[in-house]
């Protein structure tokens, strides 16, 4: 038995995993954003007034580092703003009234992938990002000056998260996409290695991907323990492969390369049929939603249609979230948008949101013991609070991966993990202004 | 629609409280009250009753008159209130039970900052307090379930001075012998440490390393290392002392060792020293150096590079 890293036991709550998503009527409008990816936004190529397709482009990728954003309906451009007022989503965002028709655009067809270049092309012609919740480009990851310097590929089907099971529910009713998609990354890529983590939680998922796997072996899937944060990148190579990604490397310097299941099909998707990424499939769920349910929604919905959806929420609902209760963001507006990676949206009762009374540290250590990367947020902590950046810096503060543990654990309810991101911006600060 | 939260996450926390841990570190106690009210007679009771309420009526009035939040809710006064009581003889007068209640939670406990920021044992230092300054009551020890409360040695006592005769191991062992309220039942002890351990309260490594260091040692010195730890208040420290979050190292490696220096310094004492018990000096002497202890031992940071 290889050593695993620690983490906690979270409840599952995987109340929606024997749900195949429904897919939603067609909203009326979509709030687009430009930027739904790490690096720079898209740059609109539309105008105000133009007819749109489904899957036309909207924006240009901007650089090397940025991701283009296709139409989700088929509609007219109703505005672009420089902030919506309606969202609170900062940048440029293209709202598309939809003719409900979801017309598709007649010149979409499947990119020819000849060779690994033809590849990564059609990945960021796609407008794929990473879709567990990072949003990194994908084309950006999958380049790599050499293919040997890759030993594993894994890809990402752990979904830690309580509540999520929209990534199980790609490998149950997606598999054949994802298959296609472990397919190409073996011909273009020469990868030897592909593994398939999932957690063991999931029955479903690693008995259909078992199958595909028996019959034809690319990929091997390997059944892990259900604990969070088993779906973190750091935690899930190491699990799965003994490697340890150092500070300041990235996952390719020891030699992995790690991929969501769903952003692998999302690909898959583009290639076999080239309709890009204008559509998520989305769990809904929490206390305050009346009929858990996944629903495959285009890009742009405002939250709002999608609880209407779902049963409508309850009348006590306090908080709403992009993906899962461990790293999840609160929301401000239940009118923001769907974004590419959004996996979920949870939203909770009164009783669930409420925030709990904050009481001394009694220096259990049970922060330390559930911390996955073996940091100690209670002493980071008074360091924070002392304003010594040279102990945050010599106990690596920086590695904090925000998994939300040590705030989980703690008996106090003390806040740590917003204290371990105000400890990691109090030394960047205190970097940058020594580097100047 | 009610405006919604906007909050950092986690947004889901995990059950545990201060309160649930310090209510099953009670709940662990009890087997060894029942062990005592058997041993010793009701008077246990007493003793450990205003242990816990002054403890309980200091911690709030402390906090009332320098304007802070009550905190006895979160049941931590009255864990040391019954630790305290278990390092009684039965026959202290209870007028000293308060006294050693006031140096505990007062002195040691809010003087420091209150829950979390005291860095010695409030029950451990208290026992010391008393047993300095109340050396005659505090060292009157009674023949259980002796018809006149006849007062007679501890084994630890027997051990030292070769005078008398030590109980059977299983006397030992059932706690039918004389000592301080909670400490002589081993049978109780070990109980509510099974239930700690199953509820994850505290690990094993402090008090298995404790037990086994003072065993090894005595073994070393010739001693009978079995008597050695079924006497004195090794049990009671190593299981319920020890293992105080606040004054002991937050990691394992750190508890670890405090364990193993809480044992040496156990045996030097009972070896060489003029008290027959060490348990309590030990403990005292290991919170001191825990800050020490969480710096060496801090856990490393994966994938850190130096």
């Amino acid at each position: 038995m290889m050593k695993r890293l620690p983490g906690i036991h979270a409840p599952h709550l995987k109340n929606t995993d024997a749900k195949t998503a429904e897919i939603l009527p067609v909203p009326k409008l979509v709030h687009i954003p430009m930027s739904m990816h790490i690096g720079a936004p898209a740059r609109s190529v539309v105008t105000v007034g133009d007819i749109v397709k489904v899957g036309q482009l909207l924006g240009e990728p901007d650089g090397a580092v940025s991701s283009p954003v296709h139409s989700s309906v088929s509609g007219t451009v109703k505005s672009i703003d420089a902030i919506d007022a309606v969202t609170n989503e900062r940048g440029t965002v293209i709202i598309i009234e939809s003719d409900g028709l979801q017309t598709p655009l007649e010149t979409l067809t499947p990119p020819d992938v000849n060779t690994a270049e033809d590849f990564i092309a059609a990945v960021r012609d796609s407008g794929v990002v990473g879709l567990g919740g990072a949003g990194f480009p994908t084309a950006v990851k999958l380049t790599v000056k050499d293919i040997a310097q890759v030993e594993y590929f894994i890809v990402n089907g752990a979904e830690c998260e309580p509540y999520i099971t929209s990534d199980t529910r790609t490998m149950i009713d997606d598999a054949e996409l994802l298959w296609d998609g472990i397919r190409l990354v073996k011909k273009h890529l020469g990868v030897t290695n592909i593994l398939i983590g999932i957690e063991n939680n999931k029955p479903e998922a690693i008995r259909v991907l078992s199958d595909y796997a028996a019959k034809e072996p690319i990929a091997k899937v390997v059944s892990l323990p259900a604990m969070y944060p088993q779906g973190g990148e750091k935690v899930l190579i190491y699990n799965l492969t003994g490697r340890i990604v150092e500070e300041g490397k990235l996952p390719l310097d020891a030699g992995c390369i790690v991929i969501n299941c769903t952003t692998l099909a999302a690909v898959a998707r583009y290639i076999k049929t080239g309709m890009p990424l204008v559509e998520k499939r989305v769990t809904v769920d929490g206390s305050a939603v009346r009929t858990p349910k996944n629903v495959i929604a285009p890009i742009g919905t405002p939250l709002s249609d999608i609880f209407d959806f779902c049963g409508g929420l309850t009348d006590d609902v306090r908080k709403i979230l992009y993906g899962g209760p461990m790293m999840g963001v609160a929301v401000l507006s239940v009118s923001a948008p769907v974004k590419k990676s959004t996996n979920a949206i949870i939203a909770l009762n009164a009783k669930d949101a409420a925030l709990p009374r904050e009481t001394e540290c009694i220096r259990c250590g049970r922060c330390i013991g559930g911390c996955p990367l073996g940091l100690m947020p209670a002493v980071l902590r008074d360091y924070f609070l002392l304003g010594r950046t040279d102990m945050l810096e010599k106990y690596k503060v920086n590695l904090c991966m925000e998994c939300g543990c040590c705030s989980f654990n703690c008996p106090a309810k003390r806040s740590l993990t917003q204290t371990m991101k105000l400890a990691k911006a109090r030394l960047r600060e205190s970097q940058a202004a020594k580097n100047k | 629609m009610n405006l919604l939260t906007v909050s950092p996450s986690p947004h889901i926390r995990g059950n545990e409280t201060t309160s649930g841990i310090m209510r099953d570190v009670l709940i662990a106690l009890i087997p060894a009250a029942v062990a005592s009210v058997i041993i010793f007679g009701f008077r246990t009771l007493a003793v450990i009753a205003v242990c816990v309420c002054s403890c309980a009526i200091f911690e709030w009035a402390f906090e009332k008159l320098t304007k802070r939040d009550t905190t006895i809710g979160d049941l931590s006064a009255a864990v040391t209130g019954v630790l305290l009581a278990y390092n009684l003889p039965v026959t202290i007068p209870l007028w000293q039970c308060v006294v050693g209640s006031f140096v505990a939670i007062v002195v040691i406990k809010q003087l420091f900052g209150g829950i979390g920021k005291n860095f010695a044992n409030p029950a451990i230092t208290a026992r010391i307090f008393m047993f300095l300054a109340f050396t005659g009551t505090m060292s009157r020890y009674i023949i259980p379930r002796s018809p006149d409360a006849v007062t007679g040695a501890t084994p630890l006592m027997i051990m030292q001075s070769g005078v008398g005769e030590l109980p059977s191991a299983l006397d030992l062992f059932l706690g039918n012998h004389g000592g301080v309220l909670g400490e002589t039942c081993a049978l109780a002890l070990i109980l509510g440490f099974a239930y700690l351990l199953i509820r994850r309260v505290i690990g094993w490594e402090t008090p298995v390393i404790y037990v086994a260091v003072v065993f090894a040692l005595t073994a070393a010195f010739g001693g009978n290392p079995v008597n050695a730890i079924l006497s004195g208040g090794l049990l009671l420290g190593a299981i319920f002392m020890a293992t105080d979050y606040v004054t002991a190292p937050m990691t394992f490696w750190g508890r670890f060792v405090f364990g193993a220096g809480c044992g040496v310094l156990t045996v030097i004492i009972r070896q060489f020293g003029s008290y027959p018990e060490g348990v309590s000096f030990s403990i005292l002497i290991m919170n001191i150096l825990t800050p020490y202890l969480n710096r060496l031992t801090a856990a490393k940071p994966f994938g850190g590079v130096k």
